[in-house]
């Protein structure tokens, strides 16, 4: 007998916004899906980031915070100390974590805030129409390099995960992605270890998930997350970095 | 139990703060308000609160938005330029409706400027440094007991309405020590209940903060909401002192510190036998503008005096009946106004022929 | 044998689940809907080994199956 897969309690049963074939739907689906296997719904609190996913709160059944761009770690930070007891976590994209973000991130991360961070890379700015984000891959077109990011105008792919990973405050950065059903199951077992570490006080954990954006990579959904695989996974090197 | 104490305007907002019950405090050092963020760094987590040093003041603003988001009091300090790194963030505040208390001890600017006082952010507090269509309460103490009694206040008017209250001190009152009384058994923080508050989703709906509307027409919805609550404010919550108003030719407009000096200028002017006032806003905003045009409804000439290059006299202008007089005498960049100078244009004023 | 059921309104024609059905038991209806999308459909409603590979692939939740 095989198991039943039908929609988790914390995910509403309505229809999103994102692009089809979009990465957030299916990691809205992962997040709500961890938090009902831990059975703490009714003390988790969402810090919804600016960018898509910034109505994530019309699809967790969760009380959710939006914050300014950039500034969900900080506005999580708070939540969290306050109420130590809930488990706070934050849903951010690329531009929203690593680069209006990055203070809060980093200086998040080295007060080793007892946090859970799920980090969106999809490599642009999809809300804002598919500019270069801080992870926008050397000669990757988008609205703002439109002959290819030029590391000399435009500097490097940040790696931020590998970036925290040194900070002793952190206790655990993981790279994954969604671009094949091995790895979703991984990103999910990531999700809900990251989740885990939070309820037994471990610290800071973040999981960056390589999401795929097919609208602003001009390409198709599967084109999308093959491309995930044979170019994005070469630069940000899937796997436990700390 | 009456206590008696001797504090700088610093420390006794710091005092007040959790006299009010503030539980969170997140700040970043700027002089000249340094004291106040030690004071809380020593006394909130010996007294069940959290401090956190944060690592640039719109972090701060940010953590206050959370911490208050989710029922807690909670406040930032700091001064002028740090105020303008929260000006986005005191915007999300306005917009999502979250209680909070903002302190700003003015300094001299624009840009790096000084540590030396000022009120060239009067603008900034009053009419909003941030975007869009929002107000805070602005609160404008002018004494080391009144720093400490406005900053309780602010955060009961924070609370009842949930909105951000500003704190307008400046670098003369942060620093400055005077003896003030606390009676914190008389007076215990009202308890306001939040069912709002994100606490998590047990037995209840998700509540969500949010200054995001996206559907279309959601917005000015929440706009006329928001404007609702300020009409409330400015109906109920002017607050105002005046002094000799009954038979003054002339009356003098001056808020905090300023007004402190405009005063004994007032009261030396009244020795020598001249009818002179004081009109001292304490709400900055709510501007307490009908009760200026009472005043003017006698009174023909008002001068306002500022550390600045005049920002509070507009709205002299705009609350005094159309035959009076709004004259104006100031001066910025850490310039202080003294009472010899105040002396003289008001006399000037008074009798132009001399 | 498991039972798939898809939601037709839901789902964006992403072929996602499409590409990564061990069975190549789905694939993309060859009309429009109303809302102008080739949706997802089963090819053989007994060929189905509940895997779950493409409930878990699909951003819509569009899809439920019954162990």
């Amino acid at each position: 007998m095989t198991k039943n897969y039908k929609r988790t309690e914390s995910l509403y049963d309505v229809a999103t916004h994102y692009c089809a074939g979009c990465g957030h739907g299916i990691l809205h689906r992962i997040v709500a899906e961890a938090i009902d296997e831990l059975g703490v719904r009714e003390k988790t609190i969402a810090i919804a980031p600016v960018g898509c996913a910034v109505i994530a709160y019309d699809y967790w059944r969760l009380d959710c915070a939006e914050a300014a761009h950039g500034r969900a770690l900080a506005v999580a930070t708070a939540i969290k100390r306050v109420q130590p007891d809930k488990v706070v976590f934050t849903y951010q994209g690329d531009g929203d974590l690593a680069a209006i973000g990055t203070a809060e991130t980093i200086h998040a991360a080295n007060r080793g805030e007892n946090l859970t961070v799920i980090f969106v890379n999809n490599a642009v700015y999809g809300m804002t129409g598919g500019q270069m984000a801080p992870t926008t891959l050397l000669s990757q077109k988008t609205a703002t390099t439109p002959l290819g990011r030029d590391a000399k105008l435009a500097g490097y792919p940040l790696k931020i995960s590998e970036m925290l990973a040194l900070l002793d405050g952190v206790y655990s950065v993981e790279r994954t992605s969604v671009s094949n059903p091995k790895e979703v199951f991984n990103t999910k077992r990531a999700i809900k270890q990251a989740f885990e570490n939070q309820i037994q006080n471990k610290g800071f954990s973040m999981v960056e998930v390589l999401s795929m954006c097919p609208t602003y990579w001009d390409k198709t959904p599967v084109d999308a997350a093959k491309w995930i695989e044979d170019h994005m996974s070469q630069y940000f090197k899937l796997g436990k970095l700390k | 139990m009456i206590r008696k104490i001797l504090m700088s305007g610093n420390e006794a907002m710091g005092e007040a703060a959790i006299a009010a019950g503030c539980k969170f405090y997140a700040g970043y050092p700027i002089t000249p308000q340094n004291e106040l963020t030690a004071y809380m760094a020593t006394e909130l987590p010996q007294r069940g609160g959290i401090f956190i040093q944060s690592e640039s003041e719109l972090a701060a603003i940010s953590m206050v938005y959370g911490a208050s988001a989710s029922g807690v009091r909670s406040m930032t300090s700091s001064s002028s330029p740090g105020i303008s790194l929260k000006q986005e963030g005191l915007s999300y505040i306005a917009g999502a409706q979250v209680p909070a208390v903002v302190i700003n001890v003015m300094r001299a600017g624009p840009g790096l400027g000084n540590i030396w006082p000022a009120q060239s952010d009067y603008f900034q507090a009053t009419k909003g440094g941030g975007h869009g269509d929002y107000r805070m309460i602005v609160l404008a103490p002018s004494s080391v007991q009144e720093s400490y009694d406005l900053t309780r206040l602010g955060f009961h008017l924070a609370d009842r309405y949930r909105i951000a209250s500003m704190i307008l001190s400046d670098g003369l009152l942060g620093q400055m020590m005077e003896g003030i009384e606390t009676d914190d058994e008389a007076r215990a923080p009202l308890k306001i209940d939040k069912p709002w508050a994100l606490t998590g989703a047990q037995g209840r709906r998700p509540n969500i903060v949010q200054s995001l509307y996206i559907r279309r027409g959601d917005v000015e919805k929440h706009n006329i909401v928001l404007q609702k609550k300020y009409r409330l404010i400015a109906s109920r919550e002017v607050r105002f002192e005046g002094k000799f108003l009954d038979d003054a030719k002339l009356v003098v407009v001056a808020y905090g510190s300023m007004s402190r000096i405009a005063g004994a200028a007032v009261d030396e002017l009244r020795k020598q036998g001249k009818k002179i006032g004081l009109f001292r806003p304490i709400t900055l905003w709510p501007f307490p503008s009908k009760e200026l045009e009472k005043v003017s409804k006698r009174v023909k000439k008002f001068l306002v005096v500022e550390m600045s290059y005049g920002q509070m006299v507009e709205d002299a202008r705009l609350s005094v009946k159309c035959g009076a007089q709004v004259s104006f005498y100031g001066r910025g960049g850490g310039g202080v106004p003294t009472e010899k100078q105040i002396e003289r244009e008001v006399l000037k004023f008074l009798n132009p022929k001399h | 044998m498991s039972k798939i059921k898809i939601n037709k309104i839901r789902c964006k024609g992403c072929s996602l689940c499409v590409v990564c059905c061990p069975k190549k038991n789905l694939k993309l209806e060859d009309k429009l809907n109303e809302a102008g999308i080739f949706t997802a459909v089963v090819v053989d409603e007994n060929n189905c080994t509940g895997c779950g590979f493409c409930f878990i692939m699909c951003p819509d939740t569009c899809i439920e199956i019954e162990g």
